[in-house]
């Protein structure tokens, strides 16, 4: 096993009388794929947020790098290096696709966004252009957000997350909202572009064929809390998941 | 490779200065004084395109007027590039105090508060005998680099000073919009999470468009206290800054002359409808401005701006 590149220690979070996470414990080793299942409001989208600073657990560490993040703003840990895409695809939907994704460029290049340099210059844009067709949406550019197909706008939701040097990519739900026979292709899309970035990879996933085809290691919620992190043949047959979860035997 | 920009700015210059042989006296000080007002909208306009509307300009475009003033009647300066300097950098460092407490205010709120700031000065210059309180102070004509015009060569003189800042000033409003951080603020009115997550500060985007805002409001305000010899608390007014909303509304934040052209027409509307119609033309231009938004939602730019689809 690669060494540890993100370590969660006990973190804690509770909305009033919701425990929406407790003593949530997980080491994922460098280069790995992980998968979080679990039915609604068991406390996935609560994880990857508190691993991405948009909610600050009430206690327990976040180790990245060597250091606590837990707590941190967003934008300080996007540019650590944890990056992550929206159970609902944040874009800007006043903007082209193609301008979406200059957004992304001008925030990650050096020395940072230039209040000089055209957010439309050439080398900007032939960047922007390689990461949208290497996620196939390249015929796209010039359209505005509200007229993309949901496979589209996640794909898109995806790449911008990509810009810069990632690390970790958390992916909430990358299949959602997407037409059924898109998913497996589009996640074949993404996955390809991960693995061979080296990307660590963590998505929530309700779909059992996808957790089962691209995740080497699944992490199950339930009611806050792991009730089982092992290999997704392992998981999927723990009679509590399939109690829990998935609601059947695998 | 800003070529276009470049031809535009030389056309403008040359099409405005030439105001100054053509025009009669009083049109010569309308387009002055809405030159100068319109570098006050486009400070809201850079707002604008980052999603918020400051009802409060008032504030730097009194601050830049009384620095102005202030400055040349007890430290006898007159030199109108020293005066505008000084001014700017007084709002300038305001600006940069209040930026960051403003920057994490939206909507209603952000307005609302500018509003506050700048009737807190406007009460506050109102009380201050020793300043003139509410009949405001005198300032002396400006002289430029030494020379010191009288009579028409003064008012051309400060016509074309106006026209060569609001020229500067719209070049690099607009190498500024076209620019990463000009698009970044276009993706912050959108999505703030999307460009937090991007690893950039929603906050610093706000400051950046606020401190230009008061700089812009500074300079309108000094020119516009030279060109009428005089500044009193109304310059920071709810109904002065509303103006200047309405101008910015009026243009939209589509097109960086239109702003100029919106504030050349609240002038012209206001001095027409003043004089045939005294006690309505706030009527007048309400209706106008009905219109304007049923009409043009994008505003005036919206006729020239090759962007349909969303605002630059
Ligand atoms: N900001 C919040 N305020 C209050 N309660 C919240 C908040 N975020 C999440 N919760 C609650 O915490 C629990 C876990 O929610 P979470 O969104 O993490 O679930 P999830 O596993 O992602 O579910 P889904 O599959 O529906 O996306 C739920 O009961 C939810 O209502
Ligand atoms: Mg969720």
């Amino acid at each position: 096993m690669n060494k540890a590149v993100l370590e969660v220690r006990d973190l804690q979070k509770t909305f009033g009388a919701v425990t929406a996470a407790q003593d949530i414990s997980v080491t994922v080793p460098e280069g790995a794929v992980y998968s979080l299942i679990g039915s609604n409001g068991a406390g996935k989208t609560t994880f990857v947020n508190m691993v991405t600073g948009y909610i600050k657990p009430d206690s327990g560490l976040i180790n990245f790098g060597n250091r606590n993040i837990a707590g941190m703003a967003p934008r300080q840990i996007t540019r650590l290096g944890i990056h992550r895409s929206f159970q609902i695809a944040q874009l800007c939907a006043e903007l082209t696709v193609e301008e979406n994704m200059l957004v992304a460029d001008a925030i990650h290049g050096h020395p940072g966004p230039s209040f000089l340099r055209r957010a439309h210059n050439a080398e900007a844009r032939e960047r922007a252009l390689a990461t949208l067709e290497r996620f196939h949406i390249a015929e796209h550019r010039d359209r505005l957000v509200p007229e993309l197909s949901g496979g589209v706008k996640k794909l898109l939701d995806i790449a911008m997350a990509m810009a810069g040097e990632t690390q970790i990519m958390m992916l909430d739900e990358p299949t959602s909202g997407v037409a059924a026979d898109e998913k497996f292709p589009i996640m074949d899309l993404v996955m390809d572009a991960l693995r061979s970035a080296g990307v660590t990879v963590i998505f929530v996933e309700h779909d059992m064929d996808i957790v089962t085809r691209y995740s080497e290691r699944v992490l199950a919620f339930y009611d806050g809390r792991i009730i089982a992190d092992d290999a997704p043949g392992e998981v999927l047959s723990d009679p509590e998941v399939q109690r829990y979860v998935t609601g059947a035997p695998a | 490779m800003r070529f276009n920009l470049l031809l535009a700015a030389v056309i403008a210059f040359v099409v405005l200065a030439a105001g100054s042989v053509i025009l009669p006296d009083w049109a010569m000080f309308l387009f002055a004084m809405a030159l100068a007002k319109g570098l006050v909208c486009l400070g809201i306009v850079g707002m604008m395109r980052g999603g918020v509307v400051s009802f409060g300009q008032g504030l730097y475009y009194c601050l830049g007027a009384y620095t102005a003033t202030l400055v040349a009647n007890n430290l006898g300066v007159s030199d109108i590039f020293l005066l505008t300097l000084l001014s700017s950098a007084v709002c300038l460092l305001v600006g940069m105090a209040f930026g960051p407490l403003l920057s994490s205010y939206r909507g209603i709120f952000f307005a609302m508060l500018s509003l506050a700031l700048s009737m807190v000065l406007y009460g506050s210059l109102s009380k201050m005998s020793f300043i003139g309180g509410t009949d405001g102070l005198n300032i002396a004509a400006p002289t430029f680099l030494g020379w010191a015009p009288e009579g028409r060569p003064l008012q051309m003189a400060l016509y074309i000073y106006v026209v060569a800042i609001v020229v500067i000033a719209g070049v690099l409003m607009r190498i500024y919009f076209d620019s990463e951080r000009g698009l970044l603020t276009l993706a912050t009115r959108d999505n703030e999470l999307r460009v937090e997550y991007l690893g950039a500060s929603v906050r610093n985007v706000m400051t950046y468009n606020y401190v230009f805002g008061a700089v812009l409001g500074g300079i309108g305000g000094t020119i516009a206290a030279l060109a009428l010899g005089h500044v009193d608390p109304e310059f920071a007014f709810w109904t002065t800054s509303g103006e200047f909303v309405f101008v910015a509304i009026l243009a939209g934040s589509l097109s960086v002359p239109s702003v100029f052209v919106a504030a050349i027409i609240l002038e012209l509307v206001r001095s027409f409808s003043n004089l045939y119609f005294p006690n309505t033309w706030q009527l007048a231009l309400g209706i106008f401005l009905l219109a304007v938004i049923v009409v043009l939602p994008k505003g005036l730019g919206s006729l020239v701006s090759r962007r349909k689809g969303s605002p630059a």
